[in-house]
């Protein structure tokens, strides 16, 4: 195995760490919501790019057909995306009140407000 | 027929519930739903702990399709100990939050917040009884998203700045979790929990396995608020509603401890857990900083939610040690503070939303005098306050005891010194308290008010009573917690 | 809503296609790939983009906000419905096979397809739900 064979985890990994750095690192909180985002969004990859078989198809089943990819991980992710969906238009919605309440969306800003 | 069903039951009604809630919940019809769901879960907990008690444990095939491929329900006496607590709970700040709901939250917003509640009930109970690990992820991420909507109703606009910072942590959380449910499913192909114990000690050596241990536990760590991984929770807690901080303070992180239970025990195993990756290690010290630290935090809180948001870090670190002991007698305390520590921190939030509903605040000049005036609900947090330190006839003392016991078997007796220092600061904190409440001159807000509503006072005396009668009758909580500490170690799934 | 007048055409024109398709991947779930999560979406972002060009009043002549809110719960009712019949007919949570007595197979269609259905009308709804609920926040 070569160090790019599996070059699908390089990818996973590289977008992972950019999503988690701008999450950790931004004081905006819509730019965390962004890194949140790809964070999940690279979690989505490993798993799709897991079931994924050299020459597999679509999972439908017909003579002669095959090899199959594993339909399992798609369906998961499917869940999973719903999730990540739902997760993000709850952080807008708080970001927006957020906005409302302290007239900014920046973390120091929000503080400093909070105990001057 | 509906014997045989009612582990879905359990889970499905409060779900099916929570649209009803949403579409009729108008006035106080919310809250009527809401509660008679949540007393008829109770019902349905209590009867599913009673056949796991006599037949063993229940496994429940979602549409018929065999294990383990098919979504399968499976429930022992941990899980079913997990469902008591959360559905006992649920029914009982139902009928508290009557009052409580319609003073802190605007009425247009009621039907949301009972819907948003059940459902938060829902992902609860969920993950106790699932036996499918992507299951429970799903319903994780239902019980943590009502519950960032719960905790951005509280009146502070702090509550919304707590709520995000909870749901960015809560997700990174969850989304590691699904990180390592990948990596051990990419290694075993399975995602039922009773097949992967079987699977993955053939498997135990690869070093994806390591990394997805990792990744479960540091995800289970962060919605537990292990320290150092805790710093979501106190503001969470502490701007949250009256009702919200007393239902997830008692039920959120007992279910996060259960995942852990589940994971490093049954899916991963103790062989795997404590002898290949050397979890004690990286536990023990963990438990007893945060012992230690959170206690010493909370002595210097003037806002009484974040006091006691900070001792649940600390009361969070006895179940951890529990955990990283590993022994018979430890695991025993984890459990039964599980269902103690509900009780005690049910019963003590309650009666801060008590005080929050007739003085408006929960500060601790807030209750000065209150003593006097609202003798109920002060005597309920003093029992509280006794049960967190942990005095004989009590709840508390219960878990101290096994800990201490199984501190001392592993022949580690600093852990025992440790543990009651914790506890000498405990009584700091509570003595705070009750100095302010029986001891102080009354404030002028504080000169005026009356004791709180029967309905709140009736549910904080449940539980104020069940810590003292559980510390007194100690058979039912700590003998389910050694039949389930038993199947833990045994590694029975 | 938009004064661009290629925009409104061209919109108008797309819009029962898109419709249409989210059916058609909502109805072909139950043995192809497709499903109510994706028709969900599909149909959902048919309103949304009517919403954008068209202005949210007109949108919420055709989807007003009470009934939309309404949809939501009943998907999931539909859904969870769905699993207390099966329960009813003295089978287990979403044993789809006892829908039909004369052939589980067509059981299993009947099921599938009235918990995608399900799916498909909470999915479609919460998609507007969210985008109305945006756009109408003024300041």
């Amino acid at each position: 195995m070569s160090l790019l064979g599996h070059y699908n985890y390089w990818i996973v990994v590289v977008l992972m760490m950019v999503g988690f750095y701008v999450v950790i690192d931004r004081g905006n909180l819509l730019k965390k919501l962004i890194g949140l985002n790809m964070f999940q969004t690279a979690v989505f990859l490993l798993y799709i790019s897991m079931g994924k078989i050299e020459g597999g198809t679509a999972p439908i089943i017909w003579e002669g057909g095959g090899p199959y990819s594993n339909p399992l991980p798609h369906v998961l992710i499917l869940t999973a995306i719903v999730v990540g969906v739902a997760t993000l238009a709850l952080g807008l919605g708080l970001v927006v009140r957020i906005r409302e309440a302290y007239g900014t969306v920046e973390e120091d800003e929000i503080r400093e407000q909070d105990d001057p | 027929m509906i014997a045989a069903n009612l582990p879905a039951l359990q889970v499905v009604l409060p779900l099916a519930g929570a649209p009803i809630c949403a579409i009729l919940g108008r006035r106080w019809y919310g809250w009527l739903i809401a509660t008679a769901l949540c007393w008829a879960t109770f019902a349905i907990s209590v009867l599913l702990y009673v056949q796991v008690a006599e037949n063993g444990p229940i496994s429940y095939m979602l549409g018929n399709w065999m294990a383990p491929w098919g979504i399968e329900y499976r429930l022992d006496r941990i899980g079913a100990l997990v469902l008591i607590i959360v559905s006992g709970i649920a029914a009982v700040s139902a009928p508290f939050a009557f009052h409580s709901v319609h003073a802190e939250i605007p009425e247009d917003q009621h039907r949301y917040f009972y819907t948003a509640f059940l459902l938060a009930m829902t992902g609860l109970l969920g993950m106790a009884i699932t036996g499918d690990v992507f299951n429970l992820f799903v319903f994780l991420e239902i019980s943590s998203l009502s519950s960032y909507a719960l905790i951005s109703l509280g009146r502070d606009r702090k509550a919304l700045f707590a709520s995000f910072q909870y749901l960015i942590l809560g997700t990174i959380g969850a989304t590691f979790i699904v990180i390592g449910i990948g990596l051990i499913y990419m290694m075993t192909g399975t995602l039922n929990m009773a097949d992967l114990a079987v699977r993955l000690p053939a498997v135990a050596g690869n070093r994806v396995v390591d990394a997805g241990f990792v990744f479960i536990l540091v995800g289970v760590a962060i919605k537990l608020a292990v320290f150092p991984l805790h710093l979501w929770l106190p503001n969470a807690y502490a701007y949250a509603p009256s009702v919200v901080s007393a239902f997830l303070a008692a039920t959120a992180t007992k279910v996060a401890a259960y995942m852990m239970f589940r994971f490093v025990f049954t899916v991963f195993g103790v062989e795997f857990s404590f002898d290949q990756m050397q979890l004690s290690w990286l536990l023990v010290p963990l438990a007893l900083i945060a012992a230690v630290t959170g206690s010493l935090v909370a002595i210097f809180q003037d806002d009484l939610k974040r006091l006691l948001a900070y001792s649940s870090v600390a009361q969070i670190g006895y179940i951890v040690l529990g955990i990283g002991l590993a022994t018979q007698d430890s695991v025993t305390a984890a459990v039964v503070h599980l269902f103690n520590h509900a009780l005690m921190k049910g019963a003590l939030f309650m009666a801060l939303g008590a005080v929050m509903l007739r003085v408006g605040s929960v500060d601790i000049n807030a209750i000065r005098g209150l003593g006097a005036r609202m003798p109920l609900t002060m005597a309920a947090i003093v029992i509280g306050g006794l049960s967190l330190i942990g005095v004989p006839a009590t709840v508390g003392f219960i878990t101290k005891w096994y800990l201490v016991i199984a501190a001392l078997e592993t022949g580690w007796w600093e852990i025992a010194v440790i543990v009651l220092f914790s506890s000498l600061l405990a009584i700091i904190y509570v003595w705070r308290i009750v100095e302010a409440a029986y001891f102080s001159e009354p404030s002028e807000t504080g000169a005026t008010v009356t004791e709180a509503p029967w309905p709140m006072v009736a549910s904080t005396w449940v539980l104020a009573a069940a810590c003292l009668y559980f510390g007194l009758d100690t058979r039912l909580p700590v003998g389910a917690a050694t039949e389930a500490a038993r199947a833990l170690l045994g590694g029975t799934p | 809503m938009t004064d661009l007048l290629v925009l409104r055409v061209v919109v108008k024109l797309l819009i029962p296609f898109i419709l249409l398709f989210g059916l058609y991947v909502q109805m072909h779930g139950d043995y192809g790939p497709g499903g109510g999560f994706q028709a969900g979406v599909i149909f959902g972002s048919g309103f949304i983009l009517y919403g954008m060009v068209f202005g949210l009043e007109t949108m919420e002549r055709v989807a007003p906000m009470r009934l939309i809110g309404v949809m939501i719960g009943l998907g999931v009712l539909i859904y969870a419905g769905t699993g207390y019949v099966t329960m009813a007919l003295g089978g287990l949570f979403l044993e789809y096979g006892l829908l039909d007595h004369h052939d589980p197979s067509h059981g299993q269609h009947y099921g599938i397809f009235s918990v995608e259905a399900g799916v498909g009308i909470t999915v479609a709804s919460v998609m507007i739900l969210i985008f109305h609920t945006f756009a109408s926040r003024k300041g």
